[in-house]
């Protein structure tokens, strides 16, 4: 009894101390260990040249930083996602679960933003989606560890509704891929449109990623309505809009869309670009001047111009610069981090924006309209835009 | 739908099938003759349009970019064939999977690293350009119809090649039996080589007058590659003419669906397949 008291005793303090010792070693640790950022984009695939975009608007971000925040580096991991909604469950938990990411930035695809957020949920590591428009990411399946520098689908084409309205539309044919980005565009569309008295009198969903349009545009030209308003993105963009122009439908129809329709695709689209009419929730030609900073050091760094997903991808650089140096290096505290990103006025290139209680961007839309080739602003089309966020119950 | 409407969707449908026709024609041809299945097929065509995309940027001609792009086309066919496809006539179509794949994400790299992720386009040539009015509502440009001709011609000429002349000859007689053709003296693996530079350069032929009406992006041979195997299953594997009827089936199918039944569209060519499939195991002409 004696004997095993004694050791119990001699023992009691040594363990104690080599804790407080390990957990001062820790400590001291953290404040120079890097912060991990787990980077999931598409490097490969359709939406490569999105993941690269992104990846170039986020490094800069951190390069203005010298790579350090608060005292401590910057930690990349990247992952192809592919755009690959399989995919995304099993990398997010491996930078989640394994790596113990800080921050996770991704996806380019909605897709895969709704298998990341499914298992990040709860998590110790805060996601922010850099493109990816689904209305759920910061609607229905909302998180407080998930953030958005983007838009949601119903942001970008909920103010066109009106727009065409005051254009003088009345009568109007939409379409777009059969999709989520797709059917959300055309819905906020829909919503807004008939709100000001138009009518949508024919709704046209193309299989994706079908890109054969001929028979829907000679649909189009027999119905002949007043404007016609589409979703498309990248490749899909570039074929439509020329295939719009070919048949003459662009002198007769006017075509509107969602800013998707003209960026990063006008140089392949050319002429037949000319004079379409989209609203974004920002414009390469943006007269502010902190765009023009941003696309100057973007062009110096990458030796080509920026686009919006680079845009997007900055400002998911500047919210962790931001937030990390708020709670002065310290994110072992994901709580308060969080707390810090919900009060930050993000100085993006697009005009400064801050979160909703769901996390997405509070941000102007602009009507903008090509240009000898640039997507030039007319006018602001809805200042302070707040997506509704149905569904979301933070 | 009216009369002069059904009759535009007609030509829509028409003019699809024929592109489909261009593009599966090489694939079934290879097949046909060397019971090779060049899975990279579809890489050829995403080639092809990458090509004319770049001489058509260099010497501001579609034309000169045409024949530049084509002959390079033959060049790599002879190359894939002489130095990989040799390798693979006595093994099963499994190694001939591995190392077509194989070449799909060599040429994907290529493509990624030469020309970059963003979308491309190509212009329409000067002289093609314009449209024609077909209705009071609806015009139809200049370039697709020249496509259609092309297409035609290109059918034609196989015809033509495949029943009237020597080479042809000795592509029916491969087709039927290779070991027989081989043994009566002919120069099996020169054949070969011809025939797999023919279906390369088709492929790519396709990419080349596809490119001012489609949008160049990564990936864009994968897309295409899967329309080409139905195609090519409908017709038969290995017949050229079941290719020609099942890509204008096809195309007409695919273009009434888009419009009359929407809801189903997207599945509606491999419906078609199924059904024909059912009725006709070995598809519409089989050899």
């Amino acid at each position: 009894m004696n004997n095993k008291k004694k050791i119990f005793q001699s023992v009691l303090p040594a363990t104690v101390a080599a804790t407080i010792i390990s957990m001062s070693t820790c400590s001291m640790a953290a404040d120079s260990d890097p912060i991990k950022v787990g980077v999931m984009l598409p490097f490969s695939g359709v939406y490569a040249g999105l993941g690269e975009s992104t990846r170039n608007g986020l490094k800069q971000a951190l390069k203005e930083q010298g790579n350090s925040i608060a005292g401590r580096p910057v930690e990349f991991i990247e992952m192809d996602t592919e755009a690959k909604p399989a995919r995304a469950p099993e990398i997010t938990s491996s930078l989640v679960d394994n790596q113990k990411a800080d921050f996770v930035i991704g996806p380019v695809h909605s897709g895969v933003a709704m298998g990341m957020i499914k298992t990040i949920k709860g998590k110790d590591s805060i996601m922010i989606i850099p493109n990816a428009g689904a209305n759920a990411a910061t609607g229905a399946f909302c998180q407080p560890n998930v953030f958005r520098t983007s838009f949601s689908s119903w942001q970008t084409a909920f103010p066109m509704g009106k727009e065409a309205y005051d254009m003088g539309y009345k009568k109007i044919v939409t379409m777009s891929w059969n999709y989520g980005f797709g059917k959300e565009s055309l819905e906020a569309f829909n919503e807004s449109f008939t709100k000001a008295g138009g009518e949508v009198i024919k709704e046209m969903l193309v299989p994706f990623p079908k890109t054969e349009f001929q028979s829907y545009l000679t649909e189009i030209a027999s119905i002949n309505p007043d404007a016609v308003f589409v979703f498309f993105a990248g490749g899909g963009a570039v074929k439509f809009v020329k295939d719009y122009d070919a048949m003459g439908l662009k002198g007769k129809i006017p075509l509107l869309g969602s800013g998707f329709l003209t960026e990063g695709t006008t140089t392949a689209q050319g002429p037949a670009a000319e004079g379409v009419i989209t609203t974004l929730h920002y414009a390469d030609a943006l007269d502010i001047p902190k765009n023009k900073s941003f696309r100057q050091e973007y062009e110096t760094l990458y030796g080509k111009p920026a686009d919006l997903f680079a845009v997007q991808g900055y400002d998911a650089g500047q919210l962790i610069v931001d937030a990390v140096t708020a709670t002065h290096g310290n994110t072992a505290d994901k709580a308060a981090l969080i707390q810090q990103m919900e009060k930050l006025e993000i100085d993006s290139p697009r005009g400064s924006f801050h979160f909703s209680k769901a996390h997405n961007p509070i941000q102007t839309i602009y009507l903008r309209k090509v240009v000898d080739g640039q997507n030039t602003v007319v006018k602001v089309a809805h200042e302070n835009l707040e997506d509704p966020a149905r569904g979301c119950k933070l | 739908m009216d009369t002069s409407l059904f009759l535009v969707q007609l030509l829509n449908g028409v003019q699809y099938g024929l592109l489909l026709f261009l593009i599966a024609s090489g694939l079934t041809l290879v097949f046909g003759v060397m019971g090779i299945l060049n899975l990279a097929h579809g890489s050829m065509y995403m080639i092809g349009a990458y090509l004319a995309y770049y001489f058509t940027t260099l010497t501001d001609s579609f034309l000169l970019a045409f024949i530049i792009s084509g002959t390079i086309a033959l060049v790599i066919g002879i190359i894939i064939e002489r130095f990989l496809i040799i390798h693979l006539y006595k093994r099963d179509h499994l190694d001939q999977v591995l190392l077509t794949v194989g070449l799909i994400f060599i040429f994907n790299a290529t493509q990624s690293y030469v020309w970059g992720n963003d979308p491309l386009g190509v212009e329409v040539p000067e002289l093609l350009s314009g449209s024609i009015r077909l209705t009071d509502i609806v015009e139809y440009p200049v370039y697709r119809l020249f496509i259609s001709l092309l297409c035609l011609v290109v059918a034609a000429s196989m015809y033509f090649t495949i029943n009237k002349t020597r080479l042809g000859m000795m592509i029916r007689a491969g087709e039927s039996d290779r070991a027989m053709v081989e043994n009566l003296g002919v120069d099996i693996s020169k054949l070969f080589t011809i025939v797999f530079a023919i279906g390369v350069f088709l492929a790519s032929l396709a990419g080349i007058v596809s490119a001012p009406i489609v949008s160049l992006v990564p990936g864009m041979g994968e897309h295409v590659l899967i329309s080409c195997f139905v195609v090519v299953v409908i017709g038969g594997l290995g017949s050229i003419k079941g290719a020609f009827v099942a890509a204008l089936i096809v195309g007409i199918v695919d273009t009434y669906a888009s419009v009359l039944l929407p809801q189903i569209s997207s599945m509606s060519i491999y419906l078609l397949m199924a059904l024909i499939l059912l009725v006709k195991p070995q598809g519409l002409f089989k050899n």
